[in-house]
């Protein structure tokens, strides 16, 4: 992989890092509410996916999404803003966390129903087939979304017809508390592709470059129209389910060992390694990103909120 | 406009095939869609004409309507065909969670233009899970729209104003109609959505039918007339959302309302109706409101069952009599 794309890899996963932990303590500091889902530790994955896609390129995103929604090109200020319930967020407040979305980059949603967004991908990988664009899409979701009907409905339809669509699984481990041994008949998700007769791969979520590999794949055979692929991608998500989750369900111990796992110390240390970027030159790197999500956070605090006028505004068409 | 008599199946099918010629980004999806030409045969000739554009899927609900919803908001609009209504509820997630909710979640960012076609309603003898009313399903749903034509002419001039519409449509087709002639114009031509229709004008009361309870209102409206009651029937053709003024000028007119709907009576669409005119025209009342629907039973088989269940001519014009004799 060039220098520069991992180094843009690299800035993404640091934006969504320094993300995830602004909205974590704004949350604590009571200036964010409602239900919020961090990626921590989960960056490699949007990071790397998205280094191949192009603005017209569509992604479906989960509730665990802010990390999808930087990753295909959002302002780091605006997500922040929808995140607080601003005007100036994405959708001017009215998604949220769960909901949020930047549509002018390919990013249609955010959702709160897992699985959801599997379909809805799909559909927009049938649009550029019927309007032969070489348009692909991404559906992200999460080890427990493969257990929805949607997943299995969603697949097979896409094998069928050779959609130009990669489904991009998550599996970082948990569906709130319950362990994927517990939930699911497989131990890789990943072999479910053979029931369509699609490749299905798994990869180290944590390391770039295998998610690198796998995802130039899948993206060639899509556009190639040789139809779809799922990509199974290991990894965890280093806080709980949402922020406030107890997390009676797994120990210290597990999160710990994982967090040794960090894919940005790992490429980092990659980094080093190879002499491709001095420790000082990672220094100014974060240094920026803390700079770019702090003023994300001015800008979201100091942002009006949406005008109760306008709530019954585009419920249906005007 | 050239006229000619028209079943109420081959209206909606000339509506599609007009508007498939029309614009290249209208596309049909569904089981035994293609091929085959649909279950009731409404989608007859489109695949042997655009092939790409008329999509034979897997038995998957949830499938079809998130790929419409996922093609509609990439620029195409979709027409999805459910084999029956009843089968919304397998995909009701997609349809009511995401179709519904996109352009407000985005604030207007996208719109969602799809139709799903539904053959709705009961009357062929196939029990609860071919039989049922579903509009009240989707009537607190804001997003979607409920649009129930009762005429082949009204059949295909709102299905091309639901196609053309930027919002998602849940076309409701009821299934005792596929056979039923009509006039109907050659041309394409839209009837307006969200407009009630005043199928007849009275004095005495009115009756706001839906559906296959217009033309069993427009029988008691005979009966009735040569009773000396004059009766004045509404049909919303747009259930959601509704044409509220139209039915509101009716009842402040006649003083008394009767609603003849299909579907059970709890929470039904006359529920909604009446509730709306409680609130709006009060003091023009004589009587209280009456509701003619569906027992409060899933649909049986045996036909004595089944006709027995679903109101009649004779359950409106009792009604409407017991509003006028108050």
């Amino acid at each position: 992989m060039d220098k520069k794309r991992l180094q843009s890899i690299y800035e993404t996963m640091l934006t969504i890092r320094y993300f995830e932990d602004k909205a974590l303590s704004l949350f604590e500091e009571n200036q964010l509410r409602g239900s919020v889902h961090l990626c921590t530790g989960q960056e490699a994955v949007a990071a790397t996916v998205c280094s191949h896609l192009r603005d017209e390129d569509y992604i479906t995103s989960t509730h665990r999404g802010h990390g999808h929604c930087i990753a295909k090109g959002a302002e780091p200020d605006k997500a922040m803003a929808e995140l607080m319930g601003k005007a100036a967020g994405y959708c001017q407040g009215r998604g949220g966390s769960m909901h949020i979305a930047d549509v002018t980059k390919g990013n249609l949603g955010a959702n709160a129903i897992v699985g959801a967004g599997l379909p809805i991908a799909a559909g927009a990988a049938l649009s550029a087939k019927l309007r032969k664009t070489d348009q692909v899409a991404v559906a992200f979701f999460g080890d427990g979304a493969s257990n929805e009907g949607v997943f299995h409905e969603a697949l097979n339809l896409a094998s069928v017809w050779k959609l130009p669509i990669i489904f991009v699984c998550e599996n970082n481990q948990f569906g709130i508390s319950t362990h994927v041994s517990k939930s699911t008949s497989v131990q890789d998700i990943a072999v479910r592709a053979k029931a369509y007769d699609i490749p299905g791969e798994v990869v180290d979520g944590n390391d770039v470059f295998s998610i690198d590999e796998a995802i130039k794949r899948a993206i060639k055979r899509a556009k190639a129209g040789e139809g779809p692929s799922l990509i199974e991608c290991k990894t965890y998500r280093w806080y709980g389910h949402w922020i406030g989750d107890p997390q009676v369900y797994r120990t210290k111990e597990d999160v710990e060992s994982w967090k040794k796992k960090c894919p940005i110390k790992r490429l980092e240390t990659y980094f080093l390694e190879n002499k491709i970027m001095t420790q000082q030159e990672l220094t100014v790197m974060h240094n920026k990103a803390v700079e770019v999500i702090d003023a994300a956070a001015d800008f979201a605090i100091s942002s009006s909120d949406p005008d109760p006028a306008f709530v019954l505004d585009n419920v249906y068409c005007e | 406009m050239s006229m000619r008599k028209i079943s109420f199946g081959k209206a909606i099918n000339e509506a599609l095939h007009q508007e498939m010629e029309r614009d290249d980004s209208v596309f049909i999806i569904g089981e035994d869609v293609a091929k085959m030409g649909g279950d009731f045969g409404v989608t007859r000739g489109i695949w042997q004409k655009w092939p790409d554009r008329a999509k034979d899927t897997a038995l998957s609900e949830s499938a079809i309507i998130g790929l419409a919803s996922g093609a509609a908001v990439c620029g195409l609009r979709p027409v999805a065909e459910l084999m029956f209504a009843d089968f919304i509820g397998v995909a009701f997630d997609q349809l009511v969670n995401n179709a519904a909710k996109l352009r407000y979640m985005f604030n207007g960012e996208v719109s969602c233009p799809m139709v799903v076609r539904a053959p709705t309603g009961s009357g062929i003898r196939t029990a609860y899970h071919h039989s049922q009313s579903v509009e009240p399903w989707f009537m607190n749903v804001p997003g979607l729209v409920i649009v129930a034509p009762s005429t082949p002419y009204e059949a295909k001039g709102l299905l091309i104003a639901s196609i053309r519409n930027e919002d998602p449509v849940i076309f409701l087709e009821h299934k005792s109609f596929y056979s039923i002639k009509g006039d109907v114009p050659e041309e394409s031509y839209e009837v307006e959505l969200f407009k009630a229709e005043v199928k007849r004008e009275g004095r005495d009361v009115t009756i706001v039918a839906t559906m296959s309870m217009v033309a069993l209102a427009e029988k008691a409206a005979e009966k009735l007339a040569e009773e000396g009651i004059s009766v004045e029937i509404i049909d919303p053709r747009t259930l959601f959302p509704l044409d509220k003024d139209t039915i509101n000028r009716s009842v402040a007119k006649t003083g008394r309302l009767v609603i003849a709907q299909e579907g059970p009576k709890v929470m039904g669409f006359g529920a909604e109706i009446a509730a709306m005119v409680v609130e709006d025209v009060f003091e023009y009342l004589k009587a209280p409101v009456k509701r003619v629907t569906t027992m409060d039973v899933p649909i049986p088989f045996s036909p004595v069952l089944e006709d027995y269940v679903v109101p009649t001519d004779v359950d409106i014009t009792e009604a409407c009599k017991a509003v006028v004799e108050f």
